[in-house]
């Protein structure tokens, strides 16, 4: 039997640790062992971005991280994006433009959009582009993904003081 | 004409689970856990065609942490039979073998064991200790090769259908069917043109981003529970049923939230497997596929070999056709030529038609359907040598296709009329649009136009509707909500309620809860869900009165019902007052539905496509794209959009890039998102879209479904495309760079 | 009476023609006459009392969800299709 590490971590703020074997990705660690199954599973190798959280402040596919690394890190998810029962403007603008069908990439494109407005809080179209040409989305054509981040940044500017 | 007014329909509520599936709450198949969970993990075959000489299991059932192992062998013995599962009626023995491989193994990726253990890492691992002797035979890739007298043969007991009749010999077509309209010889006689072309088209991937998963938990009663994600329920209770040899009433179905299936997620592969596994173990099994697994294991669509001739007078008028479509169905017979045929014409009023369609196994993954199956290959050939014949003729590429556009009445190759249809407001949207009217300007760019179809289809479907004291109702149903359903559905029911959408409760319930509904697919669940959802709520409608009646004492008849309120004799009440006397004037009121609907509407739609090719490169730059479909009613504008989108997107994808890359041995080379190129954001404008709106009689608010037509013309409206940027026809999918190039150099 | 489009494959059977009057108030009952005139009709068509696998009917258009029983109108036009749904 492997022996297990123990891994200390911040996850949406909040001290977590959990017990995990060194092969285990950071992906199998929150969805497992933490029950955040929010985040998603489209391929296990760094290609969909479904997988995509926040670690120490930059966005990586979970997948490809070992849960071990995450020791003393910060992780965020999206279930860590609402405050509350105030939905994230990013997540309020996906359901008013319906940027989801299946909604099985929503997670990832949420936390990876999330990213980019914090980092430039009014990015072109081509830079959204450019910024999600990881996280893949088979059902809407990337249209009303596109058009809620724009949305996003919009309402996130206004409410700036 | 005036417009109806409706409250609810045409509108844009935020979708009902749309707060779970933005903050991660939503629970789809693999989020699923339990007590006692084990995990578990298939082995698959590194053979494209092999006969399976001995299977020995003894190590990885020695192995720490596993818990069973179980194979084809452990299925109990049932008398082959032929089964349907909505999707054509198949033998037992197929359905079987494709969940695990019997004597012989047929594409590279069938599965021969499923493993349990106490992980799933542990799984993987114990899989590869299975021993498998394997004795290799020559394999045979395309329906071409694999249509050839002397090719290897897939099924001894294969022999060519036509209609009822079986053939003598062996052979690796299951299927040919024809069909005459008039007489195309005579015809090609009286015309003026004819242009005939070859088109090949690649296996792609539906390419849902959420691989398949499946928990079974085999109960001490003899039950048997399955939770995963499908795109139906039934499907899958009836499916295990059989291959299990079970009763269905002893399978309960919970259908988990659905991460796109787009036809891929109809077939059963891990459910039997699961249920297999807690049988040996009295412990629940979950086992998700790897995107490996979905890839090799699934069902993508068939490649197929096709043949158009096409006969024009001198002023555009069609007068004669031929089509020779041959499908690759993959390891099983069902390859979806039958709806190719159906489709490759049907866009044009051709009085002399021969149609031919050939289903052929070849040793590849087993196809399932992909939105408008079989439509969208039959339409990349028609739909250029159309832009071919427009080009010769000197007609405008929509012009022709207008001046032949099929029309209510038309009669199809396949036989029936048509009934009402949009094909022309279609195609009259796209000369209108902004579009195509405006200039496209530049070197090495062009535009291009095609256009598509899509029959769709009815099939059953229940809903119960539970009124709240409160004025609200729950509204329970079948149809695994893959895309917004719950809200298209729930608005029709708010819209014959005359209650806000808000105030209805849609839930998509396991196959104990709810009667029988088919799967989501074929566009049907807005269409045939919907209008089970407003005969239910009809059904309130009509119990509410006889409430009403008690209440004023009068009778049923004479109350007055409409936009949520109830009239009679000066008394009135709205639904929701109405509601909160349910309880003193007889108890609880539940309005219930069942369909099988007829009046199923066809969808037409037509794509622009502006590219830039790079001549350098062979890379072609989609700059600008329009899809325009007829959705008979939007009932959610933003859902069709979604749809037509979406479709779309996956019609550039199939067109531009997507392919089963295989090696000569059958092994497919691309088999990770990385080399499988589906297209991103960065490789894409925005999705323009026009709604055309032909409303359908067979629906109550004119539903025609949405969701397949949107993917069968823009491979076709590409290579239009490509042809006037770069001067060259394209006659093979997908258009990569280096089949552009190569067209580019041999010009 | 209903006229029948005969199937392209079965066009052997019926010496070429492609549509015949046929009476019936159901498709079975069609198919049965059919079969007076066209011995062999209902072995490639029907499976017992049922339309065979992988066969649908067609009355005026409509792909029947009730197969052999569904009713026919006096001048209803019937064809057999390929049963299938879709994605
Ligand atoms: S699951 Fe991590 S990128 Fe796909
Ligand atoms: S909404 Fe289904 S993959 Fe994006």
């Amino acid at each position: 039997m492997q022996s297990k590490v123990h891994v200390r971590t911040a996850i949406n703020g909040e001290p977590a640790e959990f017990l995990c074997e060194p092969r285990q990705s950071l992906l199998e660690c929150l969805r497992d062992l933490c029950n955040l199954t929010g985040t998603k599973e489209g391929c296990n190798d760094g290609n969909c971005g479904a997988c995509t959280v926040e670690m120490d402040g930059r966005i990586v596919t979970s997948c490809l991280v070992l849960g071990v690394e995450a020791e003393g890190a910060q992780i965020g998810t999206v279930e860590g994006l609402a405050r509350g029962t105030e939905l994230h403007p990013l997540q309020k603008a996906f359901l008013e433009n319906a940027a989801l069908q299946c909604g099985i990439c929503t997670p990832g494109f949420l936390v990876a959009a999330k990213a980019l407005l914090e980092q430039e809080p009014e990015p072109s179209e081509a830079r959204i582009r450019l910024w999600l040409a990881n996280n893949l989305c088979r059902c809407t054509g990337y249209d009303k993904i596109i058009r809620a981040v724009q949305q996003a940044a919009r309402e996130m500017k206004e409410a700036r003081p | 004409m005036t417009k109806t007014e409706y409250q609810v329909v045409g509108t844009r509520p935020v979708r009902h689970d749309g707060a779970d599936k933005v903050t991660g709450r939503a629970l789809y198949g693999a989020d699923f856990q339990m007590a006692g969970l084990l995990h578990g993990a298939i082995l698959r075959s590194p053979h494209a065609h092999a006969r399976i000489v001995r299977i020995d299991t003894a190590k990885a059932l020695a192995y720490p942490g596993v818990k069973a192992v179980v194979t084809a062998a452990d299925f109990p013995p049932a008398p082959d039979k032929l089964v349907d599962f909505g999707e054509g009626a198949t033998p037992l023995a197929y359905v079987r073998g494709n969940v695990l491989a019997s004597g012989k193994v047929l594409y590279r990726g069938h599965a021969v064991a499923g493993v349990a253990a106490t992980s799933a890492h542990i799984a993987e691992e114990a899989a590869q200790l299975i021993e498998v002797e394997y004795e290799p035979l020559p394999c045979v890739l395309t329906a071409p090769e694999a249509m050839q007298p002397d090719a290897p043969i897939l099924h001894d007991g294969l022999r060519t259908a036509e209609l009822g009749e079986k053939a003598q010999g062996r052979s690796n077509i299951s299927e040919h069917f024809r069909h005459i309209l008039g007489d195309s010889k005579k015809g090609f006689a009286e015309t003026d043109v004819v242009i005939e072309r070859e088109f090949s088209t690649a296996t792609v991937h539906q390419g849902y981003i959420e691989p398949h998963n499946a928990t079974a938990l085999w109960n001490n009663d003899g039950r048997v529970h399955i939770w995963c994600s499908t795109q139906g329920s039934f499907v899958v209770r009836d499916a295990t049923a059989c291959v299990l040899d079970i009763a269905q009433s002893r399978i309960r179905v919970t259908p988990m939230e659905i991460g796109g299936g787009f036809g891929g997620k109809i077939p059963v592969y891990l459910e039997p497997v699961a249920a297999l596994l807690s049988r040996k173990t009295g412990r629940p099994v979950k086992i998700l596929m790897t995107r490996k697994d979905v890839f090799e294991g699934t069902g993508p669509t068939p490649g197929s070999y096709i043949r158009v001739k096409i006969g024009a007078t001198s002023d555009g008028k069609l007068v004669a056709a031929e089509a020779y479509l041959a499908y690759e169905a993959g390891a099983y017979p069902g390859a979806m030529v039958g709806p190719g045929g159906m489709c490759v014409f049907a866009a044009y009023d051709i009085p002399n038609v021969t149609i031919d369609g050939f289903d052929v196994v070849v040793n590849k993954p087993s196809t399932a359907a992909y939105r408008a199956p079989g439509a969208t290959n039959a339409a990349f050939a028609t739909e250029t040598v159309i832009d071919e014949l427009a080009e010769q003729l000197g007609i405008d590429p929509v012009e022709i296709r207008l001046r032949n556009a099929a029309k209510e009445g038309t009669r199809r190759a396949d036989g029936p009329k048509f009934k009402r249809i949009g094909c022309v407001e279609v195609l009259e949207a796209v000369r209108g649009s902004e579009h195509y009217q405006s200039p496209l300007e530049g070197p090495n760019r062009g535009r291009g136009v095609a256009v598509g179809f899509w029959f769709n289809v009815g099939l059953p479907s229940s809903c119960t509707i539970n009124v709240n004291a409160d004025g609200t109702v729950n509204l329970v149903e079948g149809s695994t909500d893959i895309g917004g359903t719950r809200t298209s559905v729930a608005m029709q029911a708010a819209e014959v309620l005359g209650i806000p959408v808000e105030d209805v409760h849609p839930s998509v319930v396991d196959t104990d809860s709810v009667g029988f509904t088919a799967v989501t697919g074929g566009s049907r669940v807005t269409f045939s869900t919907g209008m089970a959802a407003c005969e239910a709520a009809g059904d309130v409608i009509r119990q509410m009165k006889e409430r009403a009646a008690k209440l004023w004492e009068t009778v049923p008849d004479k109350v007055e019902a409409g936009r949520g309120s109830f009239r009679c004799n000066g008394h009135s009440a709205t639904f929701k007052e109405l509601a909160a006397k349910v309880g003193e004037t007889g108890g609880p009121v539940v309005g219930r539905a069942t369909v099988n609907p007829r009046g199923v509407g066809g969808s037409f739609s037509a794509a622009i496509a502006d590219v830039e090719v790079d001549p350098e490169t062979g890379k072609t730059t989609v700059l600008r794209f329009t899809s325009i479909q007829d959705a008979g009613k939007a009932i959610h504008p933003s859902y069709v959009e979604g749809q037509m989108q979406g479709g779309s997107v996956q019609g550039i994808g199939w067109g531009l890039n997507e392919e089963y890359y295989m090696s000569r041995d059958g092994m497919m080379m691309n088999s990770s998102l990385l080399d499988y190129r589906m297209p991103t954001s960065l490789d894409l404008p925005m999705i323009e879209t026009i709604i055309v709106e032909v409303p359908n009689p067979g629906h109550p608010f004119g539903v025609r479904g949405v969701g397949e037509a949107n993917i069968v013309p823009p491979p076709a409206a590409l290579a239009n495309a490509i042809y006037r940027a770069a001067g060259v026809r394209m006659r093979r999918l997908p258009m990569s760079p280096p089949a552009v190039m190569e067209a580019i150099w041999s010009k | 009476m209903a006229v029948v489009f005969i199937p392209t494959l079965l066009r052997p059977l019926s010496g070429g023609v492609d549509r015949v009057e046929a009476s019936g108030q159901s498709v079975r009952d069609v198919i049965e006459n059919l079969e007076s005139l066209y011995p062999g009709m209902r072995d490639r068509l029907m499976d017992g009392g049922r339309l065979r696998p992988n066969v649908s009917v067609a009355v005026d258009g409509e792909v029947c969800p009730m197969g052999a029983l569904e009713p026919v109108g006096p001048a209803s036009e019937i064809h057999f299709v390929t049963a299938i749904s879709g994605g």
